[in-house]
């Protein structure tokens, strides 16, 4: 059985997380299958003691290749060249929008199968199964491969990290890259714009609604979210009242997002804002209707007063992460 | 404590607003042969029956240019704002196509049952009394079978512009000359995006107003134009559920009563429609709805909720238990009969159909009636310009003369008598359908919704709280509709904003969408500060009748109803 | 200069979507559409056309899809593109990702286009990846999900969001670049530009006109295929607290968020 060929994103002398948890789970699954894990590095100059410290996350080998950083086009070369030289059955991205654009490249050059969003893989007659959602999160459909090589592509978040101690070799792998693979090139990376925190992106958020009462009830959530760490989101009810900004607002008229936590503050949980939100891993809900319509899918649902709930909850968020 | 919504007018005076002269410059101007407002059943019939006419016209159909008919269509489709029970008589559509029966229906009516409901019985009204004898009728879905209508139409030539408001009606010298279509790209204060795209004047030789139960250009050209009828149009509204179901229910059933009042004050006038929807290879499924005349005085009526209490009557359970809800919808229906029926039309212009009141109200059948008007509306539009006249008034005569305007002139004063109550006022109208009409005779005159006197009372405790299940919230139901209007669009809805408790609840609890609420901190008692939701909005009409006015939002905004 | 636009027609927004239980794929009958993203490509198109500073001839409207798809191409037309291609043979039904890209990048080679611009998803299939599929195959460079592009002697520069915060990247012409929605906002059609659209050539094509290997394409050929829908696993039904004694209550969701580890 042939290994797994796991893609890994760095930046700034990092790894990115969804990219450890691509490689753990392309451990386990290696593991399970009787083969083994590698990783693949792209970049200038990229160290030995970075390269070798996926070894940590399950990789037994990290193909380190010389190339341009945060582009998808010249990962597709250095990819289809490590398959080619090490006849690898699978590749697989962690979430991200580099892994969408490399998987995609590759199944191309690969001639190969590949399947986005997933958030499960499973082992079935000695090969990997992919399982993504479907019309919005309402189905679940398995995707078997019908190619020599798999691609696959994980949601965000969908694959968890898991350091196993391990130790991986470094290969220095030359690869020739394509003359449209260059023809990209990054002008400037990684340009942080504080005002706009992008939403869709947030680990947590807390979410306010008309329950809040008056504009100045975000300044608590904003709080609340601060300590959390995460961003601040709202319905479209107060988004028209005018009490916070469009960009932050969360439903079937705005964004879609699936964080870890969704904390909703004095929201209802009408369907036109449920659908926005639905797929979060957590969600907790705080309302003063017992009736309300969000405590029929939230995970955790207080019925009390926000103006309560939330402050106190905020000093005691602090005072357990200090 | 009461008050009546007539009180607060809308800030709005459509005449001043939604008719007048061209405005493009003339080589702007897009000019149609003929052109008609409203893609609905009178709409398309309408511009089927010029097209077959202009088949065999070549002198006529070069004279009316490129485009000899244009359709303009609000909605996304042709058919996407399209609601009723619904129950057609197939003669008109008979008439118009009678080479092709390939209609889409949902079964032919066998066995209908009337009962007169209580709280747990259901009491059938034997023998069934004659308004609502359907043999020989079929089972429809309007939004299905318009759609079928627009194929029809384009095939034979029709240019239906969809996603299309009819803004303003273009009059020059006391003569319809066409329609202004709606901007788009405006933003929640009627400023310019900067995807901004204002209107066009569509120049036409003859306009048909076809815009079914509240009509925003018709209601501004009875203004303008002088055409008001004898009566004020009165309405109703219907909230409608489709579900699926278990097991095939092969009848149709109407329903009288609970949970209606029966006494006078309440002037609730209406009842429930239940009918099997049956088709080889689909699944079985109902639909369901409930009908109330908009006069009522309750300010804590919600046809909406009233349509969930009614579900858990045995009757209906029987039927839809097992079963899933897969649309839901609502639509106003004018009611006021012949009296209510303005002047059909104008130097260059023509009513048709629900616009101009043509329903019969004890039947409540008013499809067929909508595709006739449609077809004598061509049928004198067709014969005039052949001779260069833009007078249009023997399509007035043309309507009045026929069965169907003998139908709506016996059904006169059928509806009037309810305000009495439901045991006199049945008595009456039997009387009158069993004499055609002719008893007690005269002119038994309505009264506008909007001024029905409004009280606030516990009717809200009796409705069932939502399950998610079988019984619904509103929301969900507008959220089925696959209504996504723009948030940030100006508002739709003309209504004055600060009134008393008794009439925002008023409308609060009687628009099906949610589109009214009251402040959390609103005062008990006095003047309220009104919330409107307007992107909630199906357009219904409902508001039109009790006291705001409904105008066109961007052409593509609504509901997309597939199967109501 | 030509600029290609892919488009797709969709099940409308409005329409329940569900998976045919007989084949096993996505029940396209009912109400389509043009996928919404598209909207916002065709606009880039036209402002780029509209700007000057890349010399556009023509705007193309391209797609593969079955004979109603002729509605999508008439809505891209009114929007401004100057005529429409339809790729349409009974070969290509069940196409996976991996073949749709192919069968796309073979009648773009056919056009040869300077400049091939797409919507970053589509309302079904929810994938985000048909660009760098088309731009492999058609050795160009590609970008997916840019939200800014400026004209610079002759390349653009483009502006995207990526895992690290926002990238700048410029690209040489001929590139494939798949648009996010935040580009733009999309113009409105004219009533003339609506009415127009009919007269305006549309090229229908089959999968030989434009040299497709039908192995290569089709469900049966398909690299991936989709199976076994299941309902996704039941949620457990949640906790509701009432609160009481808020110190207490707070001290509950607190332990409740620390179990599930998201006070890390």
């Amino acid at each position: 059985m042939s290994a797994i060929l796991v893609y890994a994103l760095h930046y700034d002398g990092a790894f990115n997380k969804n990219s450890l948890g691509a490689v753990s789970e392309g451990a386990k699954l290696a593991s399970e299958l009787g083969t083994e894990c590698h990783a693949i590095v792209v970049g200038e100059g990229v160290s030995d003691e970075l390269a070798s410290s996926l070894g940590n996350y399950g990789a037994s080998k990290v193909y380190r290749v010389e190339g341009p950083e945060g582009l998808a086009q010249p990962v597709v070369d250095a990819m289809a060249a490590a398959i080619e030289a090490g006849g690898h059955s699978y590749a697989l991205f962690g979430g991200g929008l580099l892994g969408f654009e490399i998987g995609a490249g590759l199944a191309a050059r690969l001639d190969a199968g590949v399947c986005m969003e997933v958030t499960n893989v499973r082992v079935e007659d000695g090969k990997l199964v992919a399982e993504r959602p479907i019309l919005q999160d309402s189905q679940i459909s398995s995707v078997h491969y019908r190619s020599k090589v798999g691609v696959i592509i994980g949601r965000l978040n969908a694959f968890e990290i898991n350091e196993t101690g391990g130790t991986a070799t470094v290969e220095d792998l030359a690869v020739e890259f394509r003359p449209h693979s260059l023809k990209a090139k990054m002008v400037s990376r990684g340009e942080q714009r504080g005002a706009d925190v992008n939403i869709e992106d947030a680990d947590v958020l807390v979410a306010g609604g008309r329950g809040l009462g008056k504009k100045e009830g975000f300044d608590m959530l904003e709080e609340l979210a601060g300590a959390l760490g995460g961003a601040v989101a709202a319905t479209r009810a107060v988004v028209d009242a005018g009490w916070y900004s469009y960009s932050a607002q969360i439903g079937q008229t705005g964004k879609t997002v699936a964080p870890k936590l969704y904390l909703a503050a004095g929201i209802s949980g009408a369907i036109q804002h449920k659908v926005g939100m639905q797929a979060s891993e957590n969600i907790v809900a705080i309302n003063k209707d017992s009736n309300a319509p969000i405590f029929e899918f939230s995970d955790l649902g207080i019925v009390g007063d926000l103006n309560k709930i939330v402050p106190k909850l905020t000093e005691a968020v602090k005072a357990k992460k200090s | 404590m009461s008050a009546a919504p007539s009180q607060f007018p809308p800030p709005v005076d459509s005449a001043k607003e939604f008719v007048g002269p061209p405005t493009d410059p003339e080589d702007e101007r897009i000019e149609v042969g003929v052109a008609i407002v409203g893609g609905g059943q009178a709409g398309l019939a309408c511009a089927i029956r010029l097209l077959q006419l202009l088949q065999d016209d070549e002198a006529l159909t070069e004279r009316l240019g490129e485009v000899p008919v244009a359709v303009i269509e609000k909605g996304r489709v042709a058919g996407a704002h399209q609601l009723s029970g619904g129950v057609m008589n197939p003669s008109a559509i008979r008439t118009l196509l009678p080479d092709d029966d390939s209609w889409p229906h949902w079964g032919e009516v066998s066995k209908e049952t009337v009962y007169f409901c209580t709280k747990r019985r259901a009491i059938p009204l034997k023998p069934t009394p004659p308004p609502f004898r359907n043999h020989g009728n079929y089972v429809v879905s309007v939004a299905e079978l318009n759609r079928w209508l627009g194929e029809k139409a384009e095939e034979l030539g029709a240019y239906i512009l969809s996603e299309t408001a009819g803004h303003k009606l273009l009059v020059e010298n006391g003569t319809v000359v066409g329609v202004r279509t709606g901007d788009k790209g405006r933003d929640k204060s009627g400023g310019e995006k900067s995807n901004f795209e204002p209107g066009s004047d569509v120049i036409a030789k003859a306009t048909v107003l076809a815009e079914g139960c509240w009509g925003h250009l018709t209601g501004a050209a009875l203004k303008a134009l002088d055409l008001a009828p004898k009566d004020p149009q009165v309405w109703a509204l219907g909230v409608k559920e489709v579900w699926e179901v278990p097991k095939a229910f092969d009848k149709i059933v109407h329903t009288l009563g609970w949970p209606l009042r029966w006494g006078a004050k309440w002037q609730e006038f209406g009842g429930s429609w239940i009918y099997g929807m049956n088709r080889e290879g689909e699944t079985p499924k109902v639909s369901i709805g409930f009908v109330t005349g908009l006069d009522y005085t309750d300010a804590r009526l919600s046809v909406h909720d009233v349509l969930q209490e009614f579900k858990q009557h045995p009757l209906v359970r029987k039927i839809l238990e097992g079963g899933e809800r897969k649309a839901w919808g609502a639509k106003a229906i004018p009611e006021g009969g012949y009296w209510a029926m303005p002047t059909l039309h104008a130097p260059g212009m023509v009513i048709a159909g629900d616009a101009g009141g043509m329903v019969n109200v004890p039947k409540l059948k008013g499809i067929h009636y909508a595709i006739e008007s449609g077809r004598l509306a061509a049928e004198t539009i067709y014969e005039q310009l052949k001779q260069g006249s833009t007078d249009f008034s023997a399509y007035e005569r043309k309507v009045h003369g026929s069965q169907m305007g003998k139908e709506l002139y016996e059904s006169r004063n059928m509806k009037q008598p309810f305000s009495k109550g439901l045991i006199v006022g049945g008595a009456i109208t039997n009387a009158m359908v069993v004499t055609k009409g002719r008893f007690p005779g005269g002119h038994w005159a309505t009264h506008r919704d909007a001024e029905a006197p409004l009280t606030l009372t516990d009717r809200h405790k009796r409705y069932p709280k939502p399950d998610g299940k079988y019984t619904f919230d509103k929301l969900s139901g507008v959220f089925l509709t696959g209504n996504a209007t723009r948030d940030d669009a100006p508002s739709h809805i003309r209504i004055q904003q600060r009134v008393p408790r008794e009439v925002a609840e008023g409308w609060a609890w009687m628009c099906p969408a949610g589109v009214y609420e009251l402040p959390e901190d609103a005062p008990e008692q006095g003047m309220v500060d009104l919330i409107v939701n307007p992107s909630n909005c199906v357009q219904c009409g409902a508001i039109t009748a009790k006291g705001g006015r409904l105008t066109p939002p961007e052409g593509g905004d609504g509901p997309v109803y597939q199967i109501t | 200069m030509k600029i290609c636009v892919l488009v797709k027609e969709v099940p409308d927004a409005a329409v329940e979507k569900r998976i045919d239980p007989s084949t096993g794929r996505l029940d396209r009958s009912g109400e389509k559409n043009l996928n919404p993203f598209d909207t916002h490509a065709i606009e880039a198109a036209m402002q780029l056309k509209e700007g000057g500073a890349l010399a556009v001839d023509e705007v193309v409207a391209v797609t593969m899809g079955p004979s109603t798809a002729t509605r999508a191409l008439q809505k891209a037309v009114s929007l401004g593109a100057d005529r429409s291609v339809h790729l349409s043979d009974d070969a290509l039904a069940g196409s996976d990702v991996n073949g749709t890209g192919y069968a796309l990048a073979k009648v773009l080679e056919a056009e040869a286009p300077d400049l091939v611009l797409l919507g970053q998803q589509s309302d079904d299939g929810e994938c985000y990846t048909i660009g760098a599929v088309v731009a492999d195959h058609l050795a160009m460079p590609s970008l997916t999900q840019v939200i800014k592009i400026d004209v610079e002697d002759g390349a653009l520069r483009c502006e995207r969001q990526a895992e690290y915060g926002y990238d700048t990247v410029m690209v040489e012409l001929p590139a494939v670049i798949s648009v996010g929605d935040a580009i733009n906002e999309p113009r409105y059609p004219s009533l003339k530009a609506i009415m127009g659209a009919k007269k305006k050539p549309l090229d229908a094509k089959s999968a030989a006109d434009v040299g497709i290997d039908p192995s290569r394409v089709g469900y049966d050929n398909a690299r991936a295929h989709c199976t076994d829908f299941a309902a996704p696993p039941a949620k457990e039904p949640g906790q509701i607290i009432e609160d009481e004694d808020t110190n207490e209550t707070v001290e509950k969701i607190v332990a409740w968020l620390d179990e599930r580890k998201l006070l890390a």
